[in-house]
């Protein structure tokens, strides 16, 4: 055998009869992440759905900025669990983050955010982070856990506007599906805001800022009728050039007075 | 069961295991069709984005502009459609900053069904059509199926309702079975492209819930890609 030569003898790492070459070259394969590799009795088991749920998120976009509205309920099932709790976020000075779907994962994805802010804080070079990008590099989050089958149970909608003012407003689901539209919502409010607030969208124009208002109360108020997983408590998020921040939590207006005609249960 | 180094659940009943009912996969709905002439191409798709019998928006693009010469029309799983285009986008640019020049329609075909290929075994839910002009300047199409195959014609159609349309296709571009001769072919102009491509989808929308809202066409010729829009059914 050659000793002094680097080049690598024949059919070293090559396949054993009857077995199939290994292209690899002999290199040990990448390290699979560790939530994968976690040996259990039967292999691992990911996540099948969401425990603790936010139901609903509304957002609309007028001339000058958006609207992410949300109530402040997150069930355990059936069962109204946590009544005071905020899902609609301040990302930042651009961007305001609406979160449904499972709450821990929702925290889960918060933490990274903030944690990406600051790490762009630190750079100080006047560059923060744009209401696009965050939904882009959103959709590459949820999308390579999908790959992996062990997906982050949420639907989120992100807003905001960008340094020129212009708005922003996109939705990301659990498998990475995006897409930007002047009204996204999610959960109930996607049967039940979502046809209200398209149907009084002017044909030439953006909303402006108090239909936009107008509407958001609007669907938030139907939601509580219809939806059974929500409360009449909800929080705004309101992003324009000049001011990003959570206004809240308001009341929806109730009348039951009309449930003394209803008949024939 | 060992699969990829991971250690998989066993194939028989476990009592007390919960089998994953998560889909990867979602139909985001959504139609293409695409007919090349002898120096042009028309690629056309419709903008609605749904899933079951909700519509998200009436308003996305399906239709990606690889190139000044190429452009790219993808439906289906709308996750997997906006990877793959930006993978694609991003090899692009790879190969214009290495080569210093701009992919050919060709080049792009290959590589959209290398692409694909590798995913053979967790693919990309989307019918891709590739329309540009190719080498010789001459209109062409590429269509291919979710694992890469990749085919050259001069029409096609795809997407929710590429059944529905493919045939009309074959009627009105592809004369099929009516005994003409070669000679005697009416020549496609890119009117007529235009219209047929037009009239395919205002038909796909009467019957394609997956399908409506508006056609966004695309003809793409040596002078570059000339935008229009046309307004389909919203219900």
């Amino acid at each position: 055998m050659m000793n002094n030569s680097f080049a690598q003898p024949m059919w070293s790492n090559g396949p054993s009869p009857g077995q199939f070459y290994n292209f690899m070259g002999g290199n040990a394969p990448t390290q699979l992440p560790r939530e994968l590799t976690t040996a259990g009795p039967f292999g691992t088991k990911h996540s099948t759905a969401a425990i603790t749920t936010g139901s609903s998120v509304v957002g609309i976009k007028f001339d000058g900025g958006v609207l992410v509205a949300a109530d402040t309920l997150v069930s355990y099932g059936s069962l109204a669990r946590y009544q005071d709790i905020q899902r609609v976020f301040k990302i930042n000075n651009n961007i305001l983050l609406g979160g449904s779907g499972d709450f821990a994962d929702i925290q889960s994805i918060k933490r990274n955010i903030d944690q990406k802010m600051i790490e762009d804080q630190c750079y100080n070079d006047g560059v923060i982070m744009k209401p696009g990008e965050l939904a882009s590099w959103l959709t590459r989050v949820l999308y390579n856990r999908r790959s992996r089958m062990n997906p982050l149970y949420i639907d989120v909608v992100v807003g905001g506007v960008d340094e020129t003012g212009k708005p922003f407003l996109g939705n990301v689901d659990m498998r990475g599906r995006a897409y930007n539209d002047y009204v996204v919502a999610t959960g109930f409010g996607r049967h039940l805001a979502l046809p209200l607030v398209r149907e009084r969208k002017p044909k030439d124009r953006d909303f402006t800022f108090e239909e936009a208002t107008n509407l958001i109360r609007e669907s938030m108020k139907v939601l509580y009728y219809r939806d059974t997983r929500s409360i009449p408590q909800y929080t705004v998020g309101i992003c324009t050039a000049a001011d990003c921040s959570i206004k809240g939590p308001f009341k929806v207006e109730e009348n039951w007075t009309f449930a003394e005609t209803v008949k024939g249960y | 069961m060992n699969c990829l180094g991971v250690e998989q659940f066993p194939d028989y009943k476990v009592p007390g295991v919960q089998h994953v009912d998560f889909s990867p996969y979602e139909s985001n709905g959504g139609s293409i069709v695409a007919i090349a002439g002898e120096d042009f191409v028309v690629i056309a798709a419709d903008t609605r984005l749904s899933s079951g019998y909700s519509i998200h928006s009436r308003d996305q693009s399906k239709l990606f502009k690889m190139s000044p010469k190429t452009v790219l029309g993808s439906t289906g799983c709308w996750c997997d459609t906006l990877s793959l285009t930006g993978l694609v986008k991003v090899r692009m640019q790879m190969y214009e900053h290495t080569h210093m020049k701009t992919m050919s329609t060709d080049a792009v075909a290959q590589m959209l069904s290398i692409v694909m290929y590798n995913r053979r075994f967790f693919p990309y839910y989307v019918s891709n059509i590739l329309a540009g002009l190719d080498k010789d300047g001459k209109g062409a199409v590429y269509s291919y199926d979710p694992i890469g195959h990749c085919e050259r014609a001069t029409y096609r159609a795809g997407g929710t309702a590429g059944a529905l349309l493919q045939p009309v296709l074959d009627n009105q571009i592809g004369y099929k079975n009516q005994n003409l001769p070669a000679d005697q072919l009416p020549p496609l102009t890119k009117e007529r492209a235009v219209a047929v491509a037009s009239d395919t989808f205002i038909s796909a929308a009467e019957r394609d819930i997956y399908t409506g809202d508006s056609v966004l066409i695309n003809i793409i010729t040596k002078d570059g890609v000339e935008e229009r829009k046309l307004q389909l059914r919203k219900d």
